[in-house]
């Protein structure tokens, strides 16, 4: 665990980069440190593995002050990723990452076959592994970073804005990936951003800061969204909080009705309670909405369904937004390989809203976080 | 007679290619005072450089004395050190060794200093140590650069050899002095072929030097 205690910097012209920040970092999980930009996130990061030294506290790793550790081995035990990845430019994608267990002693064959199992993990192809890297994308370097990071297999790893220089999509992939390798490896890690959402998206705990580097907030994503502690931290969430926080119910308690699911050349069924039939190909992958009426006058045009969320594994968020895009206002729900199973109602979709809300007893302290993002 | 007359008159002359003025003699005191005189420069420039980038401290100072350096005249500097040292190889290769400090030096600490500080903070939140992370990492980034530097020292200081001859040392600027003094153009004009022949086979070993030591992943740029 890494316990932040009353830690304060403040520099010779008297800045104050972070002031009596206290902070416990839970073992195994992702903690994010967010807000705006001079809010001392960065800092705060950095002195963990003492690139900075604070100039008031102490920061303790397992019960033990960093500051009377060796620097240099304190940081070889924890992993370090930065936001230009920082690989070595005159180094192969495999020297690259086997950087720490060479400094460690590791002979040259071990840490190569180490370097080629970690980009197997990070999802790299390894026949990258002899290319430098000016002849990899942006994401493919941050990559190599994250692959450089947990080589020596360190049970800590900091990363300090690590995917906020590569575009939308390519940032999305490798969120993705951290959660993946995060669920494998289950390492202690520490992440900074400026970026509200990844740090929804990431965060098993979130630690808001506002300018000057007090902390504002530290609380999982979940109570974050649900009770701001005040304004500042209203605001920085930024708006639509409430349809963000239905990420965190899972869609699989919605009730489901496949009665209206319908193949393509089925006869209609009489159903006098579903308005709308699901029109769905031999595979049961969903085709679009027919109006049962038009359906039985022959009527074949189908409206676009819009899109389609996951039964089991999906989010409250993405059942709602899949009703509400589709024009008839019931969503689709579909299987791991895209059949549909079934559909729901708007209304049904916001009765089991209320339920979740209900299901927390409106006391937001009880919030068990459902494990879904 | 036009210049080529002179050039292919000299080397084709069998007594310019044997004895104590022969051009091998000739060539290999020349080589012999510019290594040395480069061993010296870069012992000397190199490693402050390369710690001044690293620390990216003095850079001031380094150009102040830098431009200091260049604006000292070779040749006027032999005449007084001659003067009040005598006669020697010191009054020679304390000009030589002037003249190539300040762009070694100067290339050097630039080059280190515009090394990209994203690895140079990867490498020091890896663990590394400052010799390692300046031998390991910023070294090898930067020595396109530090090679240029050390390419133009280099050169200079092989076309101002030349000015060993003044003082009765040998090397390729015999030729020119005695051909001057005795009015023997061909013999100029051959000494000063030669020069820049041998200034061309530097940047030759430069480039070679370049092509074998730095990595492939610097060098595309």
């Amino acid at each position: 665990m890494i316990r932040f205690e009353s830690v304060t910097k403040r520099y010779p012209d008297g800045t104050v980069a972070v002031d009596g920040l206290s902070l416990e970092i839970p073992d195994r999980s992702i903690t994010v440190l967010v807000g705006p930009s001079g809010c001392g996130k960065t800092t705060s990061l950095r002195m963990v593995n003492r690139m900075i030294e604070p100039s008031g506290g102490r920061i303790l790793l397992d019960g033990e002050d960093v500051q009377q550790q060796p620097v240099h081995t304190l940081r070889r035990s924890m992993g370090y990723v930065i936001q230009h990845a920082g690989l070595f430019p005159h180094r192969t994608v495999a020297d690259n990452i086997a950087t720490v267990p060479r400094l460690l002693g590791w002979d040259r064959r071990r840490a190569r076959s180490r370097a080629l199992e970690l980009m197997e993990r990070v999802g790299l192809d390894t026949a990258l592994a002899r290319r430098y890297p000016y002849q990899l994308s942006g994401g493919q370097q941050q990559r190599v970073g994250v692959a450089r990071a947990l080589a020596a297999d360190p049970p800590v790893l900091l990363m300090d804005e690590p995917f906020s220089a590569v575009d939308p999509i390519v940032r999305k992939g490798l969120q993705e990936e951290l959660l993946r390798i995060q669920q494998e490896l289950g390492k202690t890690i520490v992440f900074v951003t400026h970026d509200i959402d990844e740090a929804i998206r990431l965060g098993d705990m979130i630690a808001v800061l506002r300018t000057g580097g007090r902390l504002a907030q530290y609380a999982p994503p979940d109570r974050l969204l649900s009770a701001p502690a005040d304004a500042f931290v209203e605001d920085f969430l930024g708006a639509d909080r409430g349809i963000r926080r239905l990420s965190f119910f899972t869609s699989g308690g919605l009730e489901l009705s496949s009665a209206p699911v319908v193949g393509e050349d089925d006869a209609p069924p009489d159903l006098p309670t579903a308005p709308y039939l699901l029109v769905v190909d031999g595979d049961r992958r969903p085709l679009g909405w027919a109006d049962p009426k038009r359906r039985a006058a022959g009527d074949r045009t189908l409206i676009p369904y819009g899109r389609s969320f996951p039964a089991e594994r999906g989010s409250l968020r993405e059942a709602l937004d899949s009703a509400v895009l589709s024009p008839t206002g019931w969503a689709v729900a579909v299987d791991g390989d895209g059949r549909a199973v079934g559909v729901v109602s708007q209304e049904a979709v916001a009765a089991a809203i209320r339920a979740a809300h209900a299901g927390q007893g409106g006391a937001p302290e009880d919030a068990e976080p459902a494990g879904v993002r | 007679m036009s210049i080529f007359h002179f050039i292919s008159d000299f080397f084709s002359q069998s007594a310019h290619w044997h004895g104590y003025d022969g051009i091998p003699q000739r060539l290999w005191e020349h080589i012999q005072y510019s290594m040395l005189a480069m061993a010296v420069a870069t012992g000397v420039a190199l490693p402050v450089g390369l710690v001044t980038g690293h620390t990216g401290r003095g850079g001031n100072a380094l150009a102040l004395l830098a431009t200091a350096g260049r604006a000292l005249p070779s040749f006027g500097l032999l005449v007084l050190l001659f003067v009040i040292i005598g006669l020697g190889l010191l009054p020679v290769m304390i000009p030589l060794v002037v003249l190539a400090i300040p762009p070694i030096l100067v290339t050097t600490n630039e080059a280190v200093r515009s090394v990209d500080p994203a690895p140079v903070d990867a490498a020091r939140g890896m663990g590394m140590r400052p010799l390692r992370i300046l031998a390991q990492v910023e070294l090898p980034v930067a020595l396109p650069l530090i090679l240029s530097g050390l390419r133009s020292a280099a050169i200079q200081i092989v076309s101002t050899a030349t000015i060993a001859a003044y003082v009765s040392f040998g090397g390729l600027g015999r030729y020119i002095v005695d051909g001057l003094y005795q009015r023997d153009y061909e013999q100029v004009v051959g000494g000063a072929t030669l020069v820049a022949g041998l200034a061309l086979a530097t940047l030759g070993a430069f480039w070679l030097a370049g092509r074998l030591a730095v990595s492939p992943g610097v060098r595309h740029r």
